[in-house]
């Protein structure tokens, strides 16, 4: 641990180069993780299945919206440009997001016959949120101090997001025959992609070295372990190791969807970049 | 006071008088006090349509969710959106509490609003297609929103009064919230000038409309009972014109123009005098013809459905559960 040096802040950040850099690289994965799963979660408002779910969802899509920003805001504050034009300016190929979260929610557009999956979306949603909470936790012991500090402070919502796809995950597998099996489908589904979820990216060595957060392995495992618990408990077959999608997000490759995602999200900011909205 | 049992003993007629005598003496009523049919009938048609309205509310703004332009704005549209279908929700569950002695419930009013019996405000019928539209429904359908409610606060019905207050300062937040999006392309570029201009022209008659036809003198039986009642304390003319007073100055201030050349204040009568929007377009409207009736309802409508079985095993687990 000889590098494991604390960094104060930005200004102390950008001194080292390398360092700023594998930082920035780690943010990006975390602000665009959050940000279009937000989205994706966006896209349900109106649709969910009883007026109480929609407001819940839309409230926990707006705290993870709110945590996307603040990864942005850091990333704005390494220099990297304004917060909006990071989110709202980039091409699809420069989003670090896994292909997990940009999957559509169904078929149809969020405004034009769409045909929603909601085991899907609480699969996912699950699946992801358990994720995050060990990325979280490891990030609680990250070099970089601001990053550790909003960690610390998303933990909070976050517990509270968990808590709300557990219960759905448990009702809907001890319901009816027909719940069960749209849930087992959707576990098939995710898992086709969230192996790619514990993947640091291209420069993994560096984020590790340079103490940003945890070994992949280490979060792999942990998130697996918590995983394997909970679909336990909620008498869900454990679907084995998780796959990854043949596109590598975290190394900027990604399906039609995020394209699409991110045309409609900048839709109006991309009219005029420079004006006030 | 007299007793429940004591009540019981009473006859129609004189459960009646008691009842207009609370009504008159500014007493307010609760879910499970007697009330007159007709009472619980207005309650219900006046609350299932507001709650409806939030809901199918919703989606308008919906529309602008996901592609509002900055940061900012897509947390607040969010966390507006959201509290329109909260105050759906808190709504339904009024509505509800009055439907269950006819053993009514939520589902029959889905399925209400699905054919058509159960109508929802003109505004939301109609077409939001620019970022201005987000900003303009927030300023001023929100505002309109506002008055109406406002007049409702001190309704008899204590359940209803008591979401309103919560509604109304949340609504506030709302109005605000479109306001901020209206100033912003109020003070931009040119484009974004004009994209407010022509939503300002765009929702003008619904706006007007909103507040429903103008009673000229005769009020409706509708109206007559719902004021007697103290449901309501306003005439949908009076409220148009609290309305106009609040926001023309402030649109024409901000440099825009409506599409009406004879609006002004006349002093003399102390009202606004405004070409009436087209009244027989506004039935069409209501009753599911607007430009975006069938799109909107559609929409609400395909979702229930394909979330059906996942209330079906919410069921399913409570009854296991219980």
């Amino acid at each position: 641990m000889a590098d494991r040096v604390l960094i104060e802040t930005a200004e102390q950040a950008k001194q080292n180069q390398e360092y700023a850099q594998a930082l920035a690289d780690l943010l990006f994965q975390l602000a665009d993780d959050d940000f279009i799963l937000a989205y994706r979660g966006s896209e349900w408002l109106g649709l969910a299945p009883h007026i109480e779910e929609d407001v819940a969802f839309s409230s926990m899509s707006q705290d993870m919206m709110g945590h996307a920003v603040m990864f942005y805001e850091m990333l704005e504050s390494l220099g990297l440009g304004k917060a909006d034009d990071i989110a709202q300016l980039r091409e699809a190929k420069d989003f670090r997001n896994a292909i997990l979260v940009e999957r559509k929610n169904g078929t149809g557009e969020y405004n034009d016959n769409p045909h929603y999956d909601w085991a899907y979306a609480i699969v996912r949603s699950y699946v992801y949120g358990l994720y995050k909470q060990v990325r979280l936790e490891a990030l609680q012991q990250s070099t970089y101090v601001p990053l550790a500090q909003v960690s610390r402070k998303m933990m909070t919502e976050h517990r509270y997001h968990l808590m709300h796809w557990q219960v759905w995950l448990n009702q809907l597998a001890n319901s009816t025959k027909d719940a069960r099996q749209r849930l087992e489908a959707a576990i098939a589904k995710v898992w086709q992609d969230a192996g790619e979820l514990s993947d640091l990216g291209p420069s993994k060595e560096q984020i590790v070295r340079f103490g940003l957060i945890a070994g992949e392995e280490i979060l792999r495992q942990k998130w697996l372990a918590k995983t394997r618990e909970i679909f336990q408990s909620a008498g869900l077959n454990w679907p084995g190791e998780p796959g990854t999608a043949s596109e590598r997000g975290r190394a900027g490759e990604h399906t039609a969807d995020l394209e699409q995602a991110v045309a409609t999200l900048s839709e109006v900011y991309r009219i005029d970049p420079a004006a006030s909205w | 006071m007299q007793t429940r049992m004591e009540h019981s003993e009473l006859t129609e007629n004189e459960k009646m008088e008691a009842f207009l005598a609370r009504i008159d003496r500014g007493e307010k009523i609760e879910a499970d006090d007697w009330m007159p049919a007709d009472y619980r009938n207005q309650l219900i048609k006046l609350i299932s349509m507001h709650g409806i309205s939030e809901i199918m509310g919703a989606l308008p703004e919906k529309e602008w969710v996901p592609k509002a332009p900055t940061l900012r704005r897509k947390l607040a549209i969010m966390a507006k959106v959201q509290d329109e279908m909260g105050h759906g929700q808190l709504l339904l569950r009024v509505a509800e509490d009055l439907m269950a002695p006819l053993g009514k419930t939520r589902e029959d009013l889905m399925q209400d609003l699905f054919t058509g019996r159960l109508k929802f405000h003109n505004v939301f019928h109609m077409e939001a297609p620019t970022w201005a539209d987000a900003g303009v429904i927030g300023w001023l359908v929100d505002g309109a929103a506002i008055i109406t409610q406002t007049m409702s606060l001190d309704t008899s019905y204590a359940p209803y009064a008591r979401a309103l207050h919560r509604i109304c300062a949340e609504e506030k937040f709302h109005a605000q919230h479109g306001e901020s999006i209206v100033l912003e392309l109020a003070e931009g570029t040119e484009a974004q000038r004009q994209m407010l201009q022509e939503s300002i022209t765009r929702w003008w008659p619904s706006l007007l409309m909103f507040f429903g036809p103008p009673e000229n003198g005769t009020i409706t039986s509708n109206q007559s009972a719902n004021m007697r009642y103290k449901i309501r304390s306003q005439t949908n003319e009076e409220l148009r014109q609290a309305f106009l007073t609040k926001y023309v100055p402030r649109i024409f201030h901000l440099g825009f123009t409506l599409p009406d050349e004879t609006i002004h204040f006349d002093e003399a009568s102390g009202q606004w005098i405004y070409q009436q929007p087209d009244w027989e377009a506004f039935k069409l409207i209501v009753k599911g013809q607007g430009p975006r009736s069938a799109h909107r309802l559609s929409l609400r409508e395909t979702s229930y459905e394909d979330t059906k079985w996942v209330r079906d095993a919410i069921m399913s687990f409570g009854r296991q559960a219980g």
